[in-house]
């Protein structure tokens, strides 16, 4: 199908797309690479007065080392992140995800800030963005602030982003030695959409797992962050069973949802399986 | 409404054009150039018959914008052959591995092949579907476009 009419305006600075927010309230969209905005656009399920390019602001794009973290531009897109040597070190979760979005296609033009600014339940990176305690930098038109993840993502496609914010950079602290990874995702074959997935980040240390880290997707509204499981980790054997009692515990605080691809209870009982799944994966179980 | 003014190179060619900027890319490349070896196929952005490279990497232009493409470079699949008798070595292992039946998924797989050996020229057959996970072929099964991908990779030089 196609869009409903809209002007275009591109912006190559943030200032820029901030000024175009302004101007353009709540009838103006932003666009990057577009991968969720252009069938939303071709649906016709939104109509926005004015678009707004931020593919070309140079602020937003690439990979930096900011020492105890590392820096992702929002305007980087899925294929450079998942391929950039500063994630693969400090952010292999972050990599992991990333590989899972979607197709090959769609990573050539979506973006890390798009999908998490989307805020899809069903998107992969706000679990690993809530594992990993990651901090996104939003500009408005009072200046810059950040933004906790945990504190990011509030509903159904809704973060905490103003209409007139745009998400900049997106801050993952670095773990440092001794952690390893795993994102264990449930999905349609022909779909990238995850109907449940679990970001697992554990440190292993002898025979014991001696912190873990774990984020669901598709479990609610939002991401949700498995503080029982990880609670239940802590200290825990590195092994089959003490993993899967740990497990046991990924659906506090959950709130699944049925819909045509999976009822509530099952997405429950998914959340249980992948998180033994994952858990056991990043440490080498 | 206001036209955007464009300049896309398109096979090699510039294109200088007006666009409503609602205009997906495909349909700037099929109905404003005529360059219609590109068809749309789902639009859903699930299926990948409209894949194009863009700046050299596959996209799929029923979910670009064509004035997002303003000043980049597209490749489609009517700018891969040198000639009627040159065919590209992606087309020619699909023809002689017989890797399409209806047809019509198969210029977006000979464009996600192209860039998927760009990057990967010697692929497992795991990474080949993995490669190939944006392209849904509603005919075949995926057996002989594998097997396509193989043979192609091997006339290309990556197979060892």
């Amino acid at each position: 199908m196609i869009p409903v009419a809209f002007d275009y305006t591109k912006v190559n600075t943030v200032d820029e797309a901030v000024a175009a927010l302004v101007s353009g309230g709540e009838d103006a969209k932003i666009i990057a690479g577009g991968q969720s905005l252009m069938p939303v656009l071709r649906l016709r399920m939104a109509a926005p007065e004015v678009v707004i390019d931020i593919s070309d602001v140079a602020e937003m794009q690439g990979v930096s080392d900011a020492g105890d973290a590392i820096v992702i531009g929002a305007g980087t897109t899925h294929h450079a992140v998942m391929n950039d040597p500063l994630v693969k070190t400090h952010a292999p979760l972050i990599a992991m995800t990333t590989e899972t979005v979607a197709d090959p296609q769609i990573r050539h033009r979506g973006t890390f800030g798009g999908a998490l600014a989307h805020a899809d339940p069903a998107g992969d990176l706000p679990a690993a963005a809530v594992a990993l305690d990651a901090v996104m930098t939003v500009a408005g038109p009072d200046g810059r602030r950040d933004i906790p993840a945990k504190d990011f993502f509030v509903d159904y496609f809704t973060t905490s982003l103003e209409p007139e914010d745009i998400l900049v950079s997106i801050r993952i602290p670095k773990l440092g030695e001794g952690w390893a990874y795993h994102y264990e995702k449930f999905n349609r074959t022909a779909q990238g959409w995850a109907i449940v997935g679990v970001a697992a980040a554990v440190k292993r240390q002898n025979g014991s797992i001696e912190a873990a880290r774990i984020g669901l997707t598709n479990m609610g509204p939002g991401p949700v962050r498995a503080t029982s499981v990880e609670a239940a980790l802590a200290g825990a054997a590195a092994s089959d069973d003490a993993i899967a009692a740990a497990a046991e515990n990924a659906t506090d605080g959950t709130r699944a949802t049925s819909d045509l691809h999976a009822k509530a209870d099952y997405r429950e009982h998914l959340a249980k399986v992948l998180t033994k799944r994952a858990v056991a994966k990043a440490a080498g179980v | 409404m206001t036209h955007v003014p464009i300049s896309v190179t398109v096979d090699g060619t510039v294109y200088d054009g007006e666009v409503e900027p609602r205009t997906l890319l495909v349909h700037w490349l099929r109905d404003s150039l005529g360059r219609v070896g590109t068809v749309v196929g789902c639009d859903t952005s699930s299926c990948g018959a409209c894949t194009v490279l863009l700046d050299g990497r596959s996209v799929k232009s029923c979910s670009v914008l064509a004035v997002q493409a303003d000043g980049h470079s597209i490749t489609t699949i009517q700018g891969l052959a040198e000639g009627e008798d040159n065919w590209h070595p992606v087309q020619t292992a699909l023809k002689e591995c017989h890797g399409l039946q209806c047809g019509y998924c198969t210029p977006g797989m000979v464009m996600s092949t192209v860039d998927l050996l760009s990057e990967n020229p010697n692929p497992t057959e795991e990474e080949i579907r993995e490669g190939l996970h944006g392209n849904l072929c509603r005919c075949t099964g995926y057996h002989n476009i594998v097997k396509s991908v193989q043979h192609a990779a091997e006339a290309m030089g990556g197979a060892k």
